[in-house]
């Protein structure tokens, strides 16, 4: 059947079965919105910025197994959409971002909106295209769907020119699609797979360090059921939360920068490191140089070979899907008849356990003061931690990932590797839409939120039920952190002053807003947002303790055993 | 250490400024990159001559095949290989120097493919070892302008790099 360039790119979208689209119009893409306006298989969200539109897919596809989808007009548009991208390609999130661009004919001539869409994505996407034929529209739309959600996923940029998209074709969906120069390995090398469990099963200090892949990958029934049969501690980092039950007694809790003091310390002194869909990042391991000072051998499971001996040299790498090659890890456990070194297990469980005995994650309680990990703690209790939980980036987050226990993946939603302001809102946005039956709340402070405040208007327009709750301490908490600790107590512009009122500011775009000033009144303010307005999108504006800070705390350039405790302080 | 790697890729818009992206992203060197379609039209090779650790070059040649665009990728100087550059220079050719210029040419198996009453272009070929001989061996003050395309490499007997 004969379709103009704007008919393809939404049949492609319907035949990739994408429900909702994240987008802002403009000049260059108004004859793919004519199309869009003709049917009702696939929703459009108007967001405020495109900025946000990038971020609410890039949610979406967090708490999903879907691929995101953006769409945005051409210039400005592909601008201010790039935070987005960049943010989704650090942590490898599958999305396709539709850009519009001038007509083919005026390209290079700097024309009205114009900007070379696919130069100023190409360093933050996994691939991108420029379409100069309609005839390739469609395959190329496979093309970018299928490098989205395949191998080490990521995010796909679909330039068009706007005369493409009033140009016509035959339309022909490809079914599937072979690419000679992009062809991801799945299967794991057996006989590598088969060193990695000998290895295990020799183990006398072992530990399982997993992230973000093992979400990505959908593998946390796989991970848990191997770390309960091999009996030995796991964490998870801060992108891998939820893949495995935080409150079972084999998790050691998260490693890393805040990480717990039995996490970094089990990382550090472990003597066989089993790594999944990690990429030992500096936020985690800290200096690799202290990291590498103790002996250990490392197994690393990872889809992307450029992940592995990256940063630290490994001693049994392994490529491949993560799912598959832990099937197969079980499968030759199951055939094991020699068992792991049980006697050294046991004392190493001695050892860590008297590293959890420290408490770590203890905070003081001050008199009328609202702490932040209190707020937390109260919301697990509330939400009975099955809510979906986007964070923006600062203190809240390191609070949140801390104190809510994450029980389940893909219910953790934040920027981990970019450390994008901003991103709570349209995550929390993203994820309403895919799970209209789940609480879904962003935790977040008074200066991130203010990065994408105008979603306020877009969770209006479509009565999202989302509970914002700000951690609001006057200051750039992680900013006033770190001047406190390495900069002689000097706050150099980390003070929010003339901040709006929020709850003016919720009720001003037709939300709830509720201040809490006072730590009793915490729980009842979180049950009126979610059991008394259960359907209302809700501003917990929460003024609570200007001076706590994040802890443990590795400092930059540190290694994992140098933790600095709050009662050091 | 110095390496030679060969890439065979899709001869697509913005393949190459893909490849040269990756190496100021990761601040890998590049000491020349040479590019063009092969006898397949649909593909070119490109050869970069790179300099680093061996855990650097593990690390350059896992992101370049982790480019969609890419196809292949060797290092050459892992093994028995030839590798080519050719070099054209103009070289001031009068009075005592016109003949010690011919003769210079000669030596280095060099063609004088230009010539007019006050200069020479000569034409040569081979490693950039052997070009960066002969402009040590001739006055400097006589070099006008010189023009190198960067190493192109290839492996010995049955190391093919091919689809």
């Amino acid at each position: 059947m004969m379709m103009t360039g704007a008919e393809i790119v939404i049949r492609c979208l319907q035949e990739e079965k994408v429900e909702y689209v994240f987008g802002y119009p403009g000049g260059a893409v108004l004859h793919i919105y004519d199309e869009l306006f003709k049917q009702d298989k696939v929703k459009h969200i108007l967001v405020r910025h495109e900025q946000a539109a990038v971020h609410a897919a890039d949610g979406l596809a967090r708490s999903t197994q879907q691929v995101g989808v953006a769409l945005v007009t051409s210039g400005p548009g592909a601008t201010n959409a790039v935070t987005g991208i960049a943010t989704a390609y650090m942590d490898s999130i599958p999305l396709v971002i539709i850009t519009g661009q001038v007509p083919s004919a005026y390209i290079g001539q700097d024309a009205f909106q114009e900007c070379d869409t696919v130069g100023i994505t190409r360093p933050c996407v996994k691939h991108n295209f420029l379409v100069k034929d309609v005839r390739e529209l469609a395959a190329t739309m496979k093309k970018a769907f299928h490098i989205a959600a395949t191998g080490r996923p990521g995010p796909v940029v679909v330039d068009i020119p706007k005369d493409v998209t009033a140009a016509r074709c035959e339309f022909d969906y490809p079914k599937t699609i072979q690419m000679r120069s992009y062809n991801p390995v799945v299967k794991g090398h057996l006989g590598q797979i088969k060193k990695a469990v000998d290895l295990l099963l020799k183990a006398k200090r072992p530990m399982i360090y997993t992230g973000g892949g093992v979400i990505l990958s959908d593998a946390a029934e796989q991970l848990t059921r191997l770390t309960r049969r091999l009996g030995f501690p796991v964490c998870n980092t801060l992108m891998g939360l939820g893949a495995y039950p935080a409150s079972d007694r084999q998790y050691l809790g998260m490693p890393g920068m805040h990480g717990t003091v039995e996490a970094n310390m089990a990382m550090q002194h472990s003597d066989v490191l089993l790594a999944i869909g990690a990429r030992f990042d500096d936020r985690v391991i800290g200096n690799p140089e202290h990291f590498g000072e103790v002996p250990r051998k490392i197994i690393h499971i990872d889809i992307d070979p450029s992940s592995i001996s990256k940063r630290v040299k490994v001693d049994v790498p392994i490529v491949g899907s993560v799912p598959d090659v832990l099937e197969e890890m079980l499968k030759l456990l199951d055939g094991d008849k020699t068992g792991v070194d049980a006697a050294a297990l046991a004392e190493w469980w001695e050892e860590i356990e008297g590293w959890r005995a420290k408490q770590c994650m203890k905070y003081k309680q001050k008199k009328n003061l609202i702490m932040p990990q209190y707020v937390i703690e109260k919301l697990h209790e509330v939400t009975g931690g099955e809510a979906i939980v986007a964070s923006d980036v600062g203190q809240h987050q390191m609070w949140a990932a801390q104190y809510y226990k994450f029980e389940k993946p893909r219910r953790w939603l934040n920027s981990g590797g970019l450390g994008t302001m901003g991103v709570g809102m349209p995550y929390a946005m993203g994820a309403a839409f895919a799970h209209p039956d789940k609480q879904i709340v962003c935790v977040t402070g008074e200066a991130s939120i203010q990065m994408c405040i105008q979603e306020l208007s877009t969770i209006q327009q479509f009565r999202l039920p989302i509970k914002i709750i700000c951690l609001n301490n006057r200051y750039l908490g992680m900013v006033r952190q770190w001047q406190e600790m390495f900069y002689g107590s000097r706050y150099s512009q980390s003070y929010m002053d003339s901040l709006p009122d929020f709850v003016k500011l919720a009720e001003a775009y037709g939300h709830v807003g509720i201040r809490v000033e006072k730590p009793e009144d915490v729980e009842a303010a979180l049950k009126k947002a979610f059991i008394d307005h259960k359907d209302d999108c809700v501003f917990l504006d929460i003024l609570t303790d200007q001076k706590a800070n994040v802890f443990p705390m590795v400092a930059a350039g540190k290694g994992l055993s140098e933790m600095i405790l709050a009662e050091d302080l | 250490m110095r390496h030679i790697i060969s890439i065979l890729l899709e001869n697509e818009a913005g393949a190459l400024s893909r490849v040269a992206g990756l190496f100021s992203a990761r601040a890998y060197n590049i000491e020349s990159l040479t590019v063009a379609p092969t006898e397949d039209d649909s593909l070119s090779r490109m050869t970069i001559v790179t300099r680093g650790s061996d855990e650097i070059l593990e690390q350059i040649t896992k992101q370049l095949n982790k480019l969609v665009d890419v196809i292949k990728v060797v290092d050459l100087s892992e093994a028995a290989h030839i590798e080519r550059e050719l070099m054209l220079i103009k070289v001031r050719a009068t009075g005592k120097d016109r003949e010690e210029m011919k003769r210079m040419a000669e030596i280095f198996r060099g063609r004088i493919i230009d010539v007019t009453d006050s200069t020479y272009v000569v034409e040569l070929t081979g490693t950039g070892a052997k070009l960066d001989a002969f402009i040590q061996a001739i006055d400097a003050g006589l070099i006008l302008e010189t023009v190198r395309t960067g190493v192109s490499g290839i492996g010995r007997g049955d190391r093919i790099l091919k689809v």
